[in-house]
């Protein structure tokens, strides 16, 4: 993949937060790309800092917290450091967002019409004519039936299916080329759930759309994402085409989160799991971050933090998959 | 053979929560009263030892169930049988406080759920104290300790806070919360919806131990199939506040009946996508003017007349209990699924 390809790159992001005792690392040295049409999955559990990299890239990471490293291109420029303004209009127009909670991305007190006209006008050279029209399609092309009467109904008058095709419709209104959508499917039932993924897809497939899909769900990013990247502690721990991932994984905490999830159909017996958790932000352990909770580690794992190698069918941040046995190194070096 | 008593039975149960715009709008502006039809008739039994659970999208009635149960709600209409002892006829405190000490429930949100003010030492000590269990101090802090350990904490644990927690630990606190008074019936109401996959999997496998060990029975609650798939010996789908199908859980995973249970069966999110699924449409109808005939029906592949007129009721039907006419009559053939 070149970098003239790639819509969205992300190279060596580090999110910091100070905090009286000090910075804490929330995301570090991040680095991914998503090509036009692509779906870009990201998995983590909760404070793995999928979020955040989701937040960082569509400019809209809460101070204190702010980007400390490392740079975002968008179609080859870079928008990390644009000042707030021009961040402002990229937002919208080039980068569309879709949060997990459909309520806090619409306006109770104007009609979802009114909203879409207006993100319309905002980005887009159209009179007001042709913008009730293009949200007129909007609507219908998310799947929302008797769009002529919907379109004059307010938020609350949907339900949380309809909400969330509501907010994909605001978030395509200006024909973003990018869009963000962190845990879309989370507060929606699994029947709705499954018409939202697939009106995702054939965005991507009909207008070329790139998506970065956060979620916690494995079924999801399987279902819809053509990569995956598995975050961990703040890192990106395994990266590459998402069949591949599923059937082998090769990272040991990305092999425990798959056993981990529960699956219909086989032997029903205790689950496997990963004993332990996450470390918080400030207690992060030296070496790999997983070494304490990996059936796997040995003692580099315990000294020396592994960057993304090349393992079989993916990229994967553990010495496991090192080409160069830690001996021959020193020898080289010595 | 007989079946043995069941430690829980449920009849004809209903809830039914006032939606009516208030007296005042009535008496001015007209309008009628309006009743969310919230649990609408549900019946069935648990055999002690055994995990029944409810399954169904939100709305469905499935927590409502779980709360009335448990007495949270007083129930519209119809009877709770525990142990043998119909619960809504107890007249006095006492009486009733001796069948709650005997459930006790675990609920979803492990943030909402523990007073953040109180040591967690305090906050499992509650229920011996409150039901008289245990009064000795020192007898009461072995105990704590002891349920703390039995949970995969340690006892000096007891001493922190919940904010010093994760969400996985904080669950298993209340999970020994819940443990304390010695229950013979827990309600889970989604105990691991809030949670990461892999916490997730150390709660499950916690619980199934903790079953095993104390001999205890559970009714569980989620609308995440895989995991009832994992835990439950037989299962009930909710829909619209009627049971639409009961069955042992794995007869219901390989042959669903209710074209409603196909369709949850269906729409799940699956490691191994085979092709580009085809959603169901539709939602679940608002519970206030619920469809006549079968709730189910304007999504239903298969509706015919009399399912948009009669309301099908649970019956036996293909071995399993299924409420569809088409199911009932031979309409709709009940095939092994393909895993």
């Amino acid at each position: 993949m070149t970098a003239s390809e790639a819509l969205l790159r992300v190279e060596r992001l580090r999110i910091e937060v100070p905090t009286r005792r000090g910075i804490l690392v929330a995301v570090d040295d991040v680095s991914f790309a998503i090509l036009p049409g692509e779906v870009l999955g990201v998995v983590g559990e909760s404070g793995a800092g999928k979020s955040l990299t989701g937040a960082a890239v569509i400019g809209l990471l809460e101070p204190p917290l702010r980007i400390a490293g490392g740079q975002i291109l968008l179609d080859g420029r870079r928008i990390d450091n644009l000042p707030y303004e021009a961040m402002r209009r990229i937002r919208g127009k080039e980068i569309g967002a879709i949060f997990q909670d459909p309520l806090t991305s619409l306006n109770p007190l104007y009609t979802i019409g009114r909203q879409l006209v207006e993100t319309i006008r905002t980005h887009l050279d159209l009179g007001s004519a042709a913008s009730h029209e293009r949200a007129l399609s909007l609507l219908r092309e998310v799947g929302i039936s008797g769009a002529e009467q919907r379109i004059d109904h307010y938020p609350h008058q949907f339900s949380g299916g309809m909400r969330q095709r509501v907010v994909i419709a605001l978030a395509l209104a200006a024909n973003p080329r990018l869009i963000i959508a962190d845990e879309p499917t989370t507060a929606l039932d699994v029947s709705i759930q499954a018409q939202i993924i697939a009106l995702l897809k054939r965005l991507g497939r009909e207008h070329g759309t790139a998506i970065m899909l956060v979620t916690h769900d494995m079924g999801v990013i399987a279902e819809t994402a053509d990569h995956v990247a598995v975050m961990y502690a703040g890192r990106i721990v395994e990266i590459g085409p998402v069949r591949t991932i599923i059937a082998e994984p090769r990272h040991p905490y990305t092999v425990g989160l798959m056993q981990s999830i529960p699956r219909i159909g086989g032997r029903r017996e205790r689950l496997r799991q990963i004993d332990g958790m996450m470390p918080r932000l400030n207690a992060i352990p030296a070496g790999c971050p997983y070494h304490p909770r990996c059936p796997e580690a040995f003692d580099r794992c315990l000294r020396e933090r592994p960057d993304l190698l090349a393992a079989p069918g993916s990229e994967a941040a553990c010495w496991l998959y090192d080409r160069v046995p830690a001996e021959a190194d020193r020898a080289a070096h010595g | 053979m007989a079946e043995p008593a069941p430690l829980l039975e449920v009849r004809g149960l209903k809830r039914y929560f006032d939606a009516s715009p208030s007296a005042f709008e009535r008496l001015f502006r007209g309008g009628s009263r309006l009743w969310v039809k919230a649990l609408d008739g549900i019946s069935l039994a648990i055999q002690r030892g055994e995990t029944f659970s409810l399954v169904g999208e939100s709305g469905c009635g499935k927590s409502t169930a779980a709360r009335c149960i448990v007495g949270l709600y007083p129930p519209s209409a119809g009877a709770i049988v525990f142990d043998g002892i119909d619960v809504g006829a107890l007249r006095s405190r006492r009486a009733l406080a001796l069948v709650q000490r005997r459930m006790q429930m675990i609920f979803q949100d492990p943030y909402a759920s523990l007073d953040p003010r109180w040591r967690v030492r305090n906050i499992i000590a509650e229920p011996l104290t409150t039901h008289g269990v245990v009064t000795d101090k020192a007898e009461l802090r072995t105990r704590v300790g002891d349920l703390l350990q039995q949970v995969g904490l340690s006892a000096a644990d007891g001493d922190k806070y919940p904010h010093e927690f994760s969400g996985g630990q904080r669950q298993r606190i209340s999970i020994a919360r819940a443990l304390a008074a010695r229950p013979e019936f827990l309600i889970c109401d989604e105990p691991t919806s809030a949670l990461d996959v892999s916490v997730q999997a150390q709660i499950l496998n916690l619980m199934k131990d903790l079953q095993r060990q104390f001999g205890l029975t559970y009714l569980f609650i989620s609308h995440n199939l895989a995991v009832i798939y994992q835990i439950s010996d037989r299962v009930g789908v909710m829909y619209l506040g009627r049971l639409v199908e009961v069955a042992a859980a794995d007869r219901l995973f390989r042959r669903p009946c209710h074209p409603y249970t196909r369709l949850l069966l269906e729409t799940i999110p699956r490691l191994d996508p085979q092709g580009e699924r085809d959603p169901v449409a539709g939602e679940v109808p608002n519970p206030i003017d619920p469809p006549p005939g079968c709730a189910f029906h304007p999504r239903c592949p298969f509706a015919n007349d009399r399912c948009r007129q009669e309301r099908p009721e649970l019956i036996e039907a293909e071995g399993t209990l299924v409420a569809c006419h088409a199911v009932e009559e031979g309409r709709l053939p009940v095939e092994p699924r393909a895993a």
